[in-house]
């Protein structure tokens, strides 16, 4: 009867507590949407930054022709006159899920448009993002770890960052596929299922397909294969989990064309075949030791150590062989400098120059991840206390990620998932025995009426120890190993006794214990919310800032590309993107006040010779240096603004975002860094019309062209010898003042940054450099301005075409017209392009 | 000395071997027939590149990764049956031989689409 009844509370209870942990994913779900949506109401359903505008066209494009078109799209608007192949270089993950969402949104006649789709897939994925952390969290540890873990997740700044409304980049849904990735690994290990195996090895092919970050999750399995092995916890399980992923996974991620064959090849793959050979080996010592006797076993090792050593050792040299033939050991140079923080710096200046590349500074952690930084080494503890595979996992996937976020700020975004699985142990341990011990001294002790005798005696010896749950939990193992020798009928005294003194702490210090972490959650959740309205929710393509007199709103850039769409040809195979149309002088209505700097998050250490002050106005955004030479209406900048001008303008551009040419980028910043004359032999060729720049001094907009400079000179200078470094810097100082080099005061860059700008004030001070300027009055001779947005924020240059007269080759011309002599120009160096 | 003693080692080894593998029931040795199968077909695979070429990589590929996937997958099928094993005694092996032509399938529709 009783039993009867407990059983029956105890499946309400069961069922109480489903629908309670259902509703509370729900309504984490619902907060994880939210709290992204901030820039949508600040400003407006716009699309962010830079990267985003790219996938933005891809999307575009999809939805518009179709998924054959679009896998073998061509695109020859963008690095012109080279082209790019869309369907070889994109990861086409992102795009195949926002068309296949605005695909099935409509079918049903919800009628949202692609940008509505591109906007808000990134808030829909953090919320599945939560409910896989729920998920995975609750393989390692229980549900309570699980829901709180999902809570975290739902709302740390790091996450929020790369994925609000508006940011549409990979990361948004690689996150998500990640967690899932890892979720279903654990749970085939829990439970040796196939199925679970088949689904890993999809999801997988999901998260290749979405970033190209799957290499963290096809280095850190093997890892934790191995380390499962090594430390003596191998089972058929386990063999179960890896070995179908590993030719599952590679067979899925050879059919990505970006990774192709890439992934048999490269280096960063070689880690799981290398596992994979080793978990057969130990499958098969295992299956050998089972069906033998231990002496015949015995008798097979030696016999086979002795042969396979010499087997291994020739194996493994021609392996070394194959890999020290090639110059970088066969890996990429991303991944090179992951793991060499300063190959990219040595020999790669694009990769470096990326202020995402940059390492971390420490207030970085603790501005992403808040207090998960130091909840996250109590969780690495609870998850020792009993280490299970899957909390063994837990804890590599914690310490490699903390590794790689040192090395690459970018990569703080792979160590937020960790933190809050870490961080929801540690927390749902600490409430689990405060809980029990408030309970325990509330109820009292009808609840086990079997340890009521033993409860008693014991009682009086625990008392007197009013420890915190680290110290009583560190004692235990001490404990066991002092009490080694005893009976095993002490042994479920012991357990008992282990398990009362864990239940009993003092019910004051619970009470206060349990109202500080309740603190310590409401400090956390202030702090991300802030961080996501405040400094992770500018769209960097519209700037504000407030000043004594109201709100000023910066929209130059918009204003810039409309001119350029408006205003100059169109090639007739573009379509006319919808972005053009809609948004021609069009200002964002939301007027509320937040600061144009960003954050302080990502700082600039490129130019160590500037101020701090420039160093702390620093936007989120990457370097990106708009390179555009079209050859109709080409449009050249720095490769920044590329994708931006072919998604907007919808004019081609030379360089964009993809940063996969660099001999392409070194041409378009040595033209940047060259005189007028040589700027305009090497644009011409390039069949550029118009040259855009970017500049901040009137406004002080500090993430101009002008900061940007030495970075083109720098890569220019990496493939054309003739531009040096030292030739633009006074006394190893950058500067654009009086004092400046006459290299830099005749570079292209200073001339249509600073063309006409002492008549704005008179003086030409330069508010971003807090200086006036060098050279002040002077003309330009082969460029003319064509448009200058209202706070000369992007400026647009012409090339002026050839004269049609040239003089007599006696007669030096000395007047540096746009034409030369074709002598001249067979004697000039400086064009790469004959 | 040394040479005698290792080859009756080896022999002892060998005999023992095959005596407790003659016990192993007739479902299990199937199973590992076809694996030997699978893996025989992969090495005849490989052979035949290293003579005429690897030209359309991703067919090579293809064909020698559906051997080992099989093979693989056949190891697992096996361990999921083997009534030795006591993690899967309450798995009944109708479920195990359902995963396992579910992974096949998607393996194989893998194959087809990369086979080229």
């Amino acid at each position: 009867m009783a039993a009867q009844e407990t059983s029956q509370s105890a499946t309400f209870r069961h069922a109480f507590g489903n629908v309670l942990s259902f509703t509370v994913l729900l309504l984490i779900g619902v907060m994880a949407f939210s709290i992204r949506l901030f820039s949508v109401i600040k400003y407006e359903s716009v699309i962010h930054e830079f990267d985003p505008y790219f996938n933005y066209r891809v999307t575009q494009f999809l939805t518009k022709s179709g998924v054959y078109d679009f896998w073998n799209w061509f695109d020859d608007r963008t690095w012109y006159p080279l082209g790019r192949v869309i369907g070889g270089t994109v990861y086409p993950g992102l795009t195949l899920t926002a068309g296949t969402l605005w695909r099935i949104l409509n079918s049903i006649n919800i009628p949202l448009s692609v940008e509505t789709v591109c906007v808000f897939t990134a808030p829909v994925f953090s919320a599945f993002a939560s409910w896989a952390t729920y998920l995975l969290t609750k393989e390692i540890k229980g549900a309570g770890a699980g829901l709180t873990a999902a809570a975290l997740l739902a709302m740390v700044p790091s996450y929020i960052s790369r994925s609000v409304a508006g940011s549409y980049d990979n990361e948004a849904v690689a996150i998500f596929a990640l967690i899932f990735t890892f979720y279903l690994y654990i749970k085939t290990l829990n439970t040796g299922s196939l199925f679970y195996a088949t689904l890993n090895a999809i999801a997988y092919f999901y998260m290749v397909c979405s970033w190209g970050g799957y290499t963290f999750i096809i280095n850190l399995i093997p890892m934790h294969v191995l380390l499962c092995i090594v430390t003596g916890r191998y089972s058929p399980r386990l063999y179960i989990a890896y070995a179908p992923l590993v030719v599952l996974g590679t067979l899925l991620a050879a059919l990505v064309p970006v990774v192709g064959f890439n992934a048999v090849m490269t280096s960063e793959h070689f880690a799981s075949f290398l596992v994979f050979i080793i978990i057969h080996v130990v499958a098969l010592v295992y299956y050998i030791k089972g069906i033998l006797t231990p002496q015949m076993f015995k008798v097979a090792v030696t016999l086979v150590v002795s042969v396979g050593m010499v087997l291994c050792v020739a194996v493994l040299a021609v392996l070394i062989a194959l890999v020290a033939s090639s110059p970088t050991k066969g890996w990429s140079g991303r991944s090179l400098s992951l793991l060499d923080p300063t190959y990219a710096s040595k020999y790669i200046p694009i990769i470096a120059s990326v202020s995402e590349h940059q390492p971390p500074t420490w207030p970085s952690y603790f501005m992403d991840i808040n207090v998960l930084a130091f909840l996250v080494p109590a969780g690495i503890i609870a998850c020792f206390l009993p280490l299970s595979d899957a909390s063994s996992f837990a804890v590599l996937y914690i310490v490699t990620s903390v590794y790689f976020s040192g090395v690459m700020v970018r990569l703080m975004l792979v160590l937020a998932p960790a933190a809050c699985i870490m961080s929801g142990i540690a927390l749902s341990e600490a409430f689990d025995v405060l809980t029990r011990s408030i309970k325990f001294h509330l109820v009292g002790t009808t609840q086990n009426p079997q340890d009521n005798a033993r409860d008693a005696t014991k009682v009086n010896q625990n008392d007197v120890k009013s420890e915190k749950s680290e110290d009583t939990v560190k004692e235990r193992p001490s404990r066991k190993s002092k009490k080694k020798d005893k009976e095993n009928i002490e042994k479920p005294s012991l357990v008992s006794r282990v398990e009362k003194r864990l239940l009993v702490l003092p019910l004051e210090t619970s009470v206060m214990a349990v109202f500080l972490l309740v603190l310590l959650g409401a400090f956390y959740v202030v702090h991300c919310v802030w961080a996501a309205a405040e400094a992770y929710s500018a769209p960097s393509i519209v700037l504000t800032s407030r000043s004594h007199d109201g709100l000023h709103v910066f929209d130059d850039f918009r204003e810039a590309y409309a001119w350029l769409s408006h205003n100059t040809e169109v090639d007739d195979k573009v379509s006319k993107s919808k972005r053009s149309d809609s948004f021609a002088l069009k200002t964002p209505t939301d007027v509320s006040g937040i600061s144009f700097i960003a954050s302080t998050h990502y700082p600039l250490i490129l130019f160590e010779v500037l101020n701090l002050a420039v160093l702390g106005l620093v936007q989120r955004n990457k370097l990106i240096g708009l390179l555009a030479a079209a050859i109709l209406v080409q449009v050249a900048s720095w490769w920044d603004y590329g994708y931006q001008t072919t998604a907007m303008a919808n004019r081609t551009v030379i360089v964009d975002n993809n940063t996969w040419n660099n001999t392409h980028i070194a041409t378009v910043g040595t033209a940047m860094s060259s005189p007028e004359k040589a700027a305009w032999d090497i644009f011409n060729s390039l069949d550029v019309k118009y040259v855009l720049v970017v500049f901040g001094g009137l406004v002080g907009y500090p993430s101009d062209d002008i900061n940007k400079f030495l970075w083109m000179v720098r890569i220019g200078g990496g493939v054309f010898p003739h531009i040096k470094e030292p030739d633009y810097l006074r006394d190893g100082q950058y500067r654009i003042d009086s004092q400046a080099t006459p290299t830099m005061l005749n570079s292209l860059m200073y001339k249509l940054s600073y063309f006409r700008f002492v008549e704005t004030d008179g003086r030409g001070y330069d508010r971003v450099r807090n200086t006036e300027i060098g050279k002040k009055h002077f003309k330009l001779t082969h460029f003319e301005e064509v448009f200058t947005t209202h706070h000369w924020m992007v400026r647009i240059y012409k090339l002026k075409s050839p004269k049609n007269r040239i003089r007599g080759k006696t007669k030096r011309s000395k007047s540096k017209s746009g034409t030369s002599t074709s002598s001249k120009r067979s004697t000039r160096k400086k064009n790469p392009w004959q | 000395m040394g040479r005698s003693a290792t080859t009756k080692d080896a022999h002892a080894l060998f005999h023992s071997l095959r005596s407790a593998y003659a016990a192993t029931p007739n479902n299990l040795k199937i199973i590992d027939l076809y694996i030997l199968f699978a893996v025989a077909t992969a090495v005849i695979q490989v052979a035949y590149m290293a003579i005429v070429g690897s030209f359309p990589f991703n067919s090579f590929l293809s064909g020698v990764l559906s051997c080992v996937g099989t093979a693989v997958l056949a190891v697992s099928l096996r361990i999921q049956v083997n009534k030795d094993n006591k993690e899967f005694k309450d798995l009944p092996p109708e479920r195990a031989f359902a995963d396992f032509v579910l992974c096949n399938l998607v393996l194989h529709l893998v194959i087809i689409n990369f086979l080229g």
